[in-house]
């Protein structure tokens, strides 16, 4: 690598990972930038976690590499830790010491020195809004205060890095927002986030770049607005309706000349139509409901959604929580 | 290697603070050495003092180990380890931290005693230094082996047994309450692998007490004592590291 050249963010080749037998990663390539917010976006044991696991020093690979900032994992992650901050999916602080002590505590570790450790802290409980719970033990806080105390500890050291694993999971509408609102001032300042989620709104919202990883495979890396314009190029029609749509109509509607998919949500009130001319499908899809008494409340055409994309890569959605 | 120290410095400092010197471990540690010191005392004050070496040796094996193993198992079950893994130091001073934490409450409990019962029982002491040292190597010796102890365990009351099965054979065979040299041939080969039969000779010949206060001897058992330490150190770190994969 020449040496004038920056190195990548995270570069990762080959990278495979074996539990007893069973392929948890099965050779993950992606690189990402320095300064972008680079998603993981996959359903329940796609293998985010352990891909944070391994390229942050808390598990080996069994095969590929990954440099880090230009680093090595496996030889140097000693200075690798120096330069990266990681919050787990699960906020692991201890739960006796008070907000401000645990990231005094972190401060130490990373070392920081004594002189700048409380006024770190400060700052960081100031910028997170938990100046006021900052004499709390950890565990009394709720998880909201939880979340942002641990991604606070995980920045103490000034991390050029981020990595996040389900930043989000487990708070309500509001402090999500909050959170996402300084992951994306993080960028702002120049730091690298690399995070993993389920929420689809959450990757179409953060990320720069999004990569869709199932069963330990990487499906596709793209740009959230990529991924929705690749997902359909057919319009769909979105049809909401005063009660459930039985299997019978899904099945009329889907052999209507000209419907190439029909998908359910909401219960069953809200079906989504996906044809290749929307003015020749209406007419047909309004008196096949007419026949049936099922009521229309609204009919919308709707752009491709990332959700569209993620099934019609995934092959299913079922494991994916469509937005928070 | 600054690095290392520092951090495990301030992980010792950290365990020393939230774990060991809170009031109802403090009194715990120091009740249960004075209760068998006065029992003992009692019953028999004209033979008391041949106990009292292996008495204090016991009081650094309790207080260095009892917390450790429940220490580590109970931050690897709920997660902080992990933390503590994260950052940039080697295992090796996570582990020193954690064990310098436990041996440095195990080598205050058997000072109190010391500072308390020296005096009021006139106790001789040949050797203070020697007899300090040896406290304190003793005190890094079995909060190595509760180390061991903590992370070959999944659970923390695995931890809390396992470390019995260990304690228990040491306290009756490692020259405690009876001396190695009056038992039958096999269990004094047995006795010969426990720390703890090295550290009753120290504090022995320190205080001389059952054995001459000899200086030279004395450093010869500590360096066994150490070398105890040591091995049970390295198996620790290598242990945990061995599981990060
Ligand atoms: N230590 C382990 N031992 C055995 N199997 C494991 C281990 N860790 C993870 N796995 C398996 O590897 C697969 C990937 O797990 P991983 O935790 O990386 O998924 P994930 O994408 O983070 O899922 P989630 O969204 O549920 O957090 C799963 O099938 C999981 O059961
Ligand atoms: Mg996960």
């Amino acid at each position: 690598m020449a040496a004038d050249k920056a190195p990548k963010a995270i570069e990762v080749h080959g990278l495979k990972k074996r539990f007893n037998g069973f392929d948890a990663l099965k050779g993950l390539d992606f690189s990402v930038e320095l300064g972008e917010i680079f998603g993981f976006l996959g359903p329940n044991g796609a293998g985010k976690t352990t891909t944070i696991r391994i390229l942050t020093g808390l598990a080996r690979p069994s095969a590929g590499t990954a440099r880090i900032l230009g680093l090595d994992i496996g030889r140097d992650m000693r200075r690798i830790k120096k330069q990266i901050g990681v919050v787990p999916d699960v906020s692991n602080l201890y739960g006796e010491l008070s907000a401000a002590d645990n990231l005094r505590f972190m401060a130490a570790l990373y070392g920081v020195p004594r002189s700048e450790r409380t006024a770190r802290a400060g700052e960081l409980l100031e910028e997170f809004q938990l100046a006021n719970r900052a004499g709390s033990p950890f565990r009394t806080l709720s998880r909201g205060m939880k979340r942002r105390v641990t991604i606070a500890a995980a920045l103490i050291h000034r991390p050029r890095i981020l990595f996040l694993d389900e930043p989000t999971i487990g708070l309500d509408v509001n402090n999500a927002r909050a959170l996402r609102r300084a992951i994306i001032a993080l960028r702002e300042k120049g730091t690298t986030v690399f995070l993993t989620t389920h929420n689809l709104e959450e990757a179409n919202f953060l990320c720069d770049r999004v990569a869709i990883i199932q069963a330990g495979e990487i499906l596709t890396v793209q740009t959230p607005a990529a991924l929705r314009a690749a997902a359909v190029e057919r319009p769909i029609l979105e049809v909401t309706f005063d009660g459930a749509v039985s299997d019978r109509i899904t099945a009329a509607i889907q052999s209507l000349p000209g419907v190439c998919a029909v998908r359910l949500e909401a219960g069953g009130t809200v079906a989504r139509v996906e044809a290749d001319e929307l003015s020749a499908i209406l007419p047909r899809l309004v008196s096949l409901l007419d026949e049936t008494g099922l009521l229309i409340k609204e009919i919308n055409t709707l752009k491709p959604t990332l959700e569209d994309a993620f099934i019609r890569l995934t092959g299913s959605g079922e494991e994916v929580h469509p937005g928070a | 290697m600054l690095d290392n120290i520092r951090g495990g410095y301030h992980i010792a400092l950290k365990d020393i603070v939230t774990y060991y010197f809170k009031a109802p471990n403090i009194s715990w540690g120091l009740l249960f050495p004075f209760a068998l010191i006065l029992a003992f005392y009692l019953r028999s004050p004209g033979e008391f003092l041949e106990l009292v070496p292996g008495l204090l040796a016991l009081t650094v094996l309790f207080g260095s180990t009892s917390m450790e193993a429940i220490v580590i198992t109970f931050e690897r079950r709920i997660g902080t380890m992990e933390r503590l893994f994260l950052a940039p130091i080697s295992v090796g001073a996570l582990v020193a931290g954690k064990i310098v934490a436990g041996a440095a409450f195990g080598f205050c409990t058997a000072l109190a005693v010391l500072v308390i019962a020296v005096p009021l029982l006139s106790i001789p002491v040949h050797h203070p230094v020697l007899l300090l040292l040896g406290l304190a190597i003793q005190s890094l010796t079995y909060a190595s082996m509760g180390a061991l102890v903590a992370v070959t365990v999944k659970e923390v009351f695995e931890a809390q047994t396992l470390a019995n099965f260990l304690r228990f054979p040491m306290v009756f065979l490692g020259g405690v309450f009876y001396p190695v040299a009056a038992m039958p041939e096999v269990l004094q080969y047995v006795a010969k692998v426990f720390p703890l039969t090295y550290g009753v000779n120290t504090v022995q010949a320190a205080l001389g007490i059952g054995l001459p206060p000899d200086a030279a001897y004395i450093w010869g058992q500590l360096a066994i004592v150490a070398a105890f330490g040591l091995g049970l150190y390295f198996i620790s770190t290598l242990v945990l590291s061995r599981q990060l994969r």
